[in-house]
C-alpha cells in the first residue's frame, strides 16, 4: 500500500522527462498510473466490504509515537477510488485540453503528485502522516492554481488559496497535537476507540475548534469559502479534479473520519451544522447570480460542501449514509459538469452564460454528458442524484434538533441547486444561439468522453443502486459511524413525504431558473458585495504588507550607525532591565588593587583607545590601535595567559603590517558628522561603555561555578596527555570547535583573496 | 584589579562604538578592532583574574596546583584573537574595494545597492 | 623598501623564526605555544622576508601557494579526526601512541590536529598579506 501511495510521487518526478521524450504519448502513459492504482484499490474492495482494515506501518519518530502508517477501510476506499478514477479522466482530458501548452510535462507531474498526496491523506493511519500529506495537497493546489503563472490573477488566487488553507492547516496541526495528547495516541485506529476520553477531556472544545478550522478552510465553509471561486483561475481540469471532486472534500473526509471521536456533542452539532447550513444556502445564492460557467459551478460546489458538512453535523446513521452517497454522486456529476464547461470553453471560446445557447448542435456529446449530469444534480429519477436527494431529505427530517429548520434550509439550497443545474446543463446547449459571433467547432473525443463517462456512471448507479450500496457506501458508512450500519439503496420508495418534497424542489428550482433573468436585471450591474470575508482577507493582507513596509522603513533605513545603535540600544535596554529587576546593583566599587604593571597596562590601553578614537591622522590611529593591542597582551601576561599574550603579540604585529599596507590606499579621515551628531554619538558611546563597566563589576561579584574548567584542569594530563591545559582544550577536548574556527579562518582568507584577485570580473 | 579592568573595558567599548558610528567608513574598521579587543578582555575578566598562575600542569604533577587561571576563557579568546584578525583583514579589503568602486568614504552615500555613474572597473 | 641591513638580517632570521615556530608547535601541548602561535610566527617570518625582498622573493622561498597551505591544513585537521572514526570511536577522539617519542614526549592525533591548525593559520595570514602587498 505504501508503494501505491508513493508510486504517484515517483511518476510525478518522471512525468516532465517523459513528456520531453514522448510528447505524443505522455498523456496516455501518465493516465496509466491512476488507472493501475484504481485497479489496485478496486481489487481491495472485497476485503474491505467484508469489514477488514488493511494496514501498513513503519516507525517514523518512535520517540514521539509518530508512525508512517497507512490503513484502508471503507471510507478511505471510497475516497481512493474517487481520487484515482477521476484522476484517470482528468489526466486524459488535460492531454487534449492543454495540448501544446509548453508546461504540459510539468502539469502532469503536479497533478500526479497531487493525486499521490491525496491518496496519502485519505489512507493515512496516523495523525501526523495525515497532516503531512494534507499540507502536500495544499501545496500542489497552490502550484496548480498558479499554473499559468504569467497571469497576475492566477498568482493572486493561488496565494489566497494557499494562505487560507495553510492557516487552517496550522490550526489543524495544533488540534492534532492536542488530540494526540488528549487521547494518548496519534494512531487513528487507537484514537477511534477513545472517543469518550476525548469528549470528556478538558481540552475538548479547543481541540474541536482547531480541527474544525482546518476542515472548514480546506472544504471552503463559510466564512472561508471565498478562496474556492478564486481558485477557478486554475486550468479547468484542475478545477474539476482538485476544487470539486477531491481536495475540497478532504475537510469532509476529516470530519467523517473523526466524527466517532469528536462528534455527537452539542458543540459539534451546532458548530458543524450551522457552518454547513449557512454555506449551503449562501453558496446556492451566489451561484445563481454569477454568469461565468466556472464561477457558477464553484459556488454550487461550495453549496454542496455545505450540505455534506451539515449532514456530518447531524451525526445520525441516516445522515452518514446520505453524506456518503451524496459525496459519491456529487463527485460524479460535478466533475462531469466541470469537464463539460471546459469543453465548452475550449470549443466556443467563452464561459459567459449570457453569450451561450444552442451549443448542442456543435457538441452533441458534451451536451449529453452535461445534460445527464445536470439531471443527476437536480435529483431527477432515475439518476443517482435522485437517490441522494431522497436520503438528504430523510436525514434532515430525522435531525435530532431543529429538524424543521434544517429541512427548510435544505429545501432552499436544493431548489437553488436545481436552478443551477438548469443553468449549466440546459441553457448553454439548447435554445437559440445568443451570440452569433462565437465560432464554435466540434471538440475531440478526449474532451467529450471524460465528461460523459462520470455522467453515465451516475445513471448506472441510479439504476442499479444496490451494488454500490453494498460494496462502496456501506463500508464507508461503517467507518464513519464506527459500527456497521445497514445500507439499502433503492431508486423507488413509493410516494411519500420525501418524494413529494423532491418534486416540489424540482418545481421550485425550475421556477427560480426561469425568473433568474428578471431577478438579475433588478440587481445593479456589476455589483458584488463590497464587504464580506473576502474583503476581510484583503484588508488583512494589505494591513500585513503595510506593517511590514512601515517597520522596514523604520528599521532598514540604510544607515549602518542607526542599525548599530538599535542593536546596541536594545541589548543595553534588555540587560539593564534584567539587572534592575534582579536588584543586584553594585553598591560600592571593589578597591582597585594591583601593582604598577597593572596600572601601566590600563593606562596604555586607554590612551591608545583615546588616540584611535579622536585623532585625525590615520597613522596615529594605527599606532593607537597597536598600543591597545600590546596593552591587552600585557594584561594577558600578568594574569596567567602566556599563550594569549604570544598570540596577541603576533596578531598585533601582523595587523599593523596589514593596516600600513592598506592605509595609504584609503581616503584620509574626513570629518562628516555635525557637532550635534558627535555629541549624541559621544553620549551613546559613553553610556554603553559605562554600562559595560557595570556589567563586568556585576559579573565578577557573583560566585563562579567552574564545573567545566575544573574538569579540564583535572583531565588535561590523564586524558589529554598534555600539560598546557589551554592547548589541550583547543586540540583535544574542544577540537571540533577549533575545526570550525580554522574553517572560518580559511573562508575569511578566501574572501580577502577573492576580493583582491577577483577584480576585472566583478566589474564594480 | 577587576574594577580597573572594568573601566578599561568600558573605555574600549565606548571608543569602539564611537568609531563604529562615524560616517567615515575607514574609522569603522578601527572601531571594529577596538570592539574585538574589548570583547576579549570582557571574557577574560569575567572568567576571573588569577595573577601569575597560568593553567599548566607542573612537571611531576598530575594536575595544576590551585589557584590557577581559568583555561576555558583563554581557549575561547585564543581563537577569537585569530579570527578577529581574519575579520579585520576582510573588512579592510572590503572597504578598500568599496572605496575604489563607489569613490566615496561616506557611508550615507552608500545607502542603495545600485552602482551609479561614479563606478569604475 | 630595500634596506641592505634588513635584507641580510632576514636571510638569517627566516630559518631561525621557522625553526622557532616549529618548536612552538611541537612543545605547545605542554608549554606555552601551539598551532595558532606557531602558525603566526611562521607567517611573520615570511612577511618579514617579503618586506625585505618583495613578495615574489618570499613566494619563491615558500615554494607552495599559501592557499595550498590552508587546504593542506584543513585536510590534516580533518584527517586527524577521521582516523578515530575508522576505529569506531567518535570523530576527533584523541589517539596516542604508547611509546614515548623524543623531543615531544608523546605522539598522538591531537598533535596532528595542531599541525593542521598551524598550516591553516600560517596560510591564512600569508594569503591575506601577500595579496595585499601584490596590489
Amino acid at each position: 500500500m505504501i508503494v501505491a501511495v508513493l508510486s504517484g510521487f515517483g511518476a510525478a518526478l518522471a512525468a516532465p522527462f517523459l513528456h520531453r521524450r514522448l510528447p505524443r504519448w505522455s498523456g496516455w502513459v501518465c493516465a496509466l498510473v491512476p488507472l493501475m492504482l484504481f485497479g489496485f484499490f478496486a481489487a481491495q474492495g472485497g476485503e474491505v466490504a467484508a469489514g477488514h482494515t488493511i494496514r501498513a506501518a513503519y516507525e517514523w519518530i518512535p520517540s514521539l509515537g509518530v508512525d508512517f502508517s497507512f490503513s484502508l477501510d471503507g471510507l478511505s476506499l471510497l475516497f481512493a477510488l474517487l481520487i484515482t478514477g477521476i484522476g484517470v479522466l482528468v489526466v486524459a482530458y488535460a492531454s487534449s485540453y492543454l495540448h501544446g501548452h509548453h508546461h504540459l510535462g510539468r502539469f502532469y507531474g503536479l497533478i500526479l503528485a497531487f493525486m499521490a498526496a491525496m491518496l496519502g491523506t485519505v489512507l493515512a493511519g496516523d495523525l501526523i502522516t495525515l497532516f503531512v500529506f494534507w499540507e502536500l495537497t495544499g501545496l500542489c493546489s497552490y502550484l496548480l492554481i498558479g499554473f499559468d503563472h504569467g497571469r497576475e490573477a492566477a498568482r493572486k488566487a493561488a496565494l489566497q488559496a494557499l494562505l487560507v488553507t495553510c492557516a487552517g492547516g496550522l490550526a489543524l496541526l495544533a488540534g492534532f497535537i492536542l488530540l494526540g495528547e488528549g487521547a494518548g495516541s496519534l494512531d487513528l485506529a487507537a484514537l477511534l476507540t477513545r472517543g469518550d476520553a476525548v469528549r470528556s477531556h478538558p481540552l475538548y472544545v479547543p481541540i474541536l475548534a482547531l480541527v474544525l478550522l482546518g476542515a472548514f478552510t480546506k472544504s471552503a465553509q463559510f466564512p472561508f469559502h471565498f478562496w474556492l471561486p478564486g481558485a477557478m483561475e486554475a486550468p479547468t481540469p484542475v478545477s474539476a479534479y482538485l476544487h470539486s471532486a477531491t481536495m475540497v472534500k478532504l475537510g469532509i473526509y476529516l470530519l467523517a473520519r473523526l466524527s466517532p471521536v469528536l462528534g455527537g456533542t452539542d458543540a459539534w452539532f451546532w458548530s458543524v451544522t450551522l457552518a454547513g447550513g449557512i454555506t449551503m444556502v449562501a453558496g446556492g445564492v451566489m451561484a445563481l447570480i454569477r454568469s461565468d460557467l466556472k464561477q457558477i459551478l464553484a459556488y454550487s460546489t461550495v453549496s454542496a460542501l455545505g450540505t455534506l458538512t451539515l449532514l456530518l453535523g447531524l451525526h445520525t446513521p441516516r445522515a452518514a449514509t446520505a453524506a456518503m452517497v451524496f459525496l459519491l454522486v456529487h463527485a460524479l456529476y460535478k466533475s462531469a459538469l466541470f469537464l463539460a464547461a471546459g469543453a465548452v470553453d475550449h470549443g466556443a471560446g467563452t464561459r459567459d452564460l449570457a453569450r451561450m445557447g444552442g451549443l448542442a448542435r456543435a457538441m452533441p456529446w458534451v451536451a449529453l454528458g452535461a445534460g445527464l449530469a445536470a439531471l443527476s444534480m437536480a435529483g431527477v429519477a432515475p439518476l443517482a442524484g435522485f437517490i441522494a436527494k431522497e436520503l438528504l431529505y430523510e436525514a434532515k427530517l430525522q435531525a435530532p434538533l431543529a429538524a424543521e429548520f434544517v429541512t427548510g434550509a435544505g429545501f432552499v439550497a436544493n431548489a437553488l441547486t436545481v436552478a443551477v443545474a438548469v443553468m449549466v446543463g440546459y441553457l448553454p446547449f439548447h435554445g437559440r444561439e445568443r451570440d452569433t459571433s462565437l465560432h464554435h467547432h466540434r471538440v475531440e473525443s478526449l474532451l467529450w468522453l471524460p465528461p460523459l463517462l462520470p455522467a453515465l456512471m451516475g445513471l448506472v448507479v441510479g439504476i442499479v443502486p444496490g451494488l454500490t450500496g453494498r460494496w462502496l457506501v456501506a463500508p464507508a458508512v461503517a467507518a464513519v459511524r464506527g459500527v456497521p450500519v445497514p445500507v439499502d439503496l433503492a431508486l423507488w420508495h413509493g410516494v411519500n413525504p420525501v418524494f413529494l418534497l423532491g418534486v416540489a424542489t424540482v418545481a421550485a428550482g425550475v421556477g427560480i431558473a426561469s425568473v433568474r433573468g428578471a431577478l438579475l436585471r433588478r440587481l445593479p450591474a456589476g455589483s458584488g458585495p463590497g464587504w464580506g470575508p473576502e474583503r476581510g482577507y484583503g484588508l488583512l493582507i494589505d494591513g500585513m504588507l503595510g506593517l511590514a513596509r512601515w517597520q522596514t522603513r523604520l528599521l532598514q533605513n540604510g544607515r549602518l550607525r542607526y542599525y548599530l545603535m538599535t542593536v546596541v540600544g536594545a541589548a543595553v535596554f534588555l540587560m539593564g532591565v534584567a539587572i534592575l529587576r534582579s536588584g543586584e546593583i553594585p553598591r560600592q566599587l571593589p578597591r582597585p588593587d594591583g601593582g604598577i604593571h597593572e596600572w601601566l597596562a590600563a593606562g596604555v590601553i586607554l590612551a591608545g583607545a583615546l588616540t584611535a578614537a579622536t585623532t585625525t591622522s590615520r597613522l596615529a590611529a594605527v599606532a593607537g590601535l597597536g598600543t591597545v593591542g600590546y596593552g591587552v597582551a600585557l594584561v594577558y601576561i600578568l594574569y596567567g595567559a602566556p599563550d594569549l599574550a604570544m598570540t596577541q603579540f603576533c596578531i598585533e604585529t601582523l595587523s599593523i603590517v596589514l593596516f600600513v599596507l592598506v592605509l595609504y590606499r584609503l581616503p584620509r579621515f574626513s570629518l562628516l558628522s555635525t557637532p550635534g551628531g558627535r555629541v549624541r554619538d559621544l553620549l551613546v558611546a559613553f553610556s554603553v561603555g559605562g554600562f559595560m563597566t557595570v556589567l563586568v563589576l556585576l559579573a565578577v561579584s557573583q560566585t563562579l561555578v567552574p564545573h567545566i574548567s575544573t574538569y579540564f584542569l583535572e583531565q588535561s594530563l590523564p586524558a589529554g596527555h598534555g600539560r598546557n591545559v589551554v592547548n589541550v582544550i583547543l586540540v583535544d577536548f574542544r577540537a571540533l570547535d577549533t575545526l570550525g574556527e580554522i574553517t572560518v579562518l580559511a573562508v575569511a582568507a578566501l574572501g580577502v583573496y577573492g576580493l583582491m584577485k577577483g577584480r576585472g570580473e566583478g566589474g564594480g | 584589579m577587576e574594577s580597573v579592568l572594568a573601566v578599561v573595558i568600558g573605555g574600549l567599548y565606548a571608543a569602539g562604538l564611537y568609531l563604529m558610528v562615524r560616517r567615515s567608513i575607514v574609522k569603522m574598521v578601527f572601531g571594529l578592532a577596538l570592539l574585538g579587543n574589548a570583547a576579549n578582555l570582557l571574557i577574560f575578566t569575567v572568567g576571573r583574574l588569577t595573577r601569575g598562575r597560568p593553567p599548566y600542569v607542573p612537571p611531576g604533577g598530575t594536575e595544576p596546583l590551585l589557584p590557577v587561571a581559568d583555561p576555558l576563557p583563554q581557549a575561547l579568546i585564543l581563537t577569537a584573537i585569530v579570527i578577529g584578525f581574519g575579520v579585520q583583514a576582510f573588512a579592510l579589503v572590503l572597504i578598500k574595494r568599496v572605496y575604489q568602486t563607489v569613490g566615496t568614504d561616506d557611508l550615507d552615500v552608500m545607502t542603495t545597492t545600485d552602482t551609479d555613474s561614479r563606478s569604475s572597473g | 623598501m630595500q634596506s641592505l641591513l634588513l635584507a641580510t638580517a632576514v636571510r638569517l632570521l627566516l630559518p631561525l623564526l621557522l625553526l622557532f615556530s616549529l618548536f612552538l608547535l611541537l612543545r605547545g601541548h605542554n608549554e606555552p605555544g601551539g598551532g595558532f602561535v606557531g602558525g603566526l610566527v611562521a607567517a611573520a617570518a615570511f612577511v618579514l622576508h617579503a618586506l625585505a625582498h618583495g613578495v615574489a622573493g618570499a613566494r619563491r622561498v615558500l615554494r607552495v601557494e599559501p592557499r595550498q597551505l590552508v587546504a593542506a591544513g584543513l585536510l590534516t585537521a580533518l584527517a586527524s579526526g577521521v582516523l578515530s572514526l575508522t576505529l569506531g570511536l567518535p570523530f576527533l577522539t584523541g589517539l596516542w601512541s604508547t611509546l614515548p617519542v623524543p623531543v615531544i614526549g608523546h605522539a598522538g592525533t591531537p598533535l596532528l590536529f595542531d599541525a593542521g591548525v598551524y598550516l591553516v593559520v600560517a596560510g591564512m595570514a600569508l594569503m591575506i598579506v601577500f595579496s595585499l602587498m601584490e596590489e
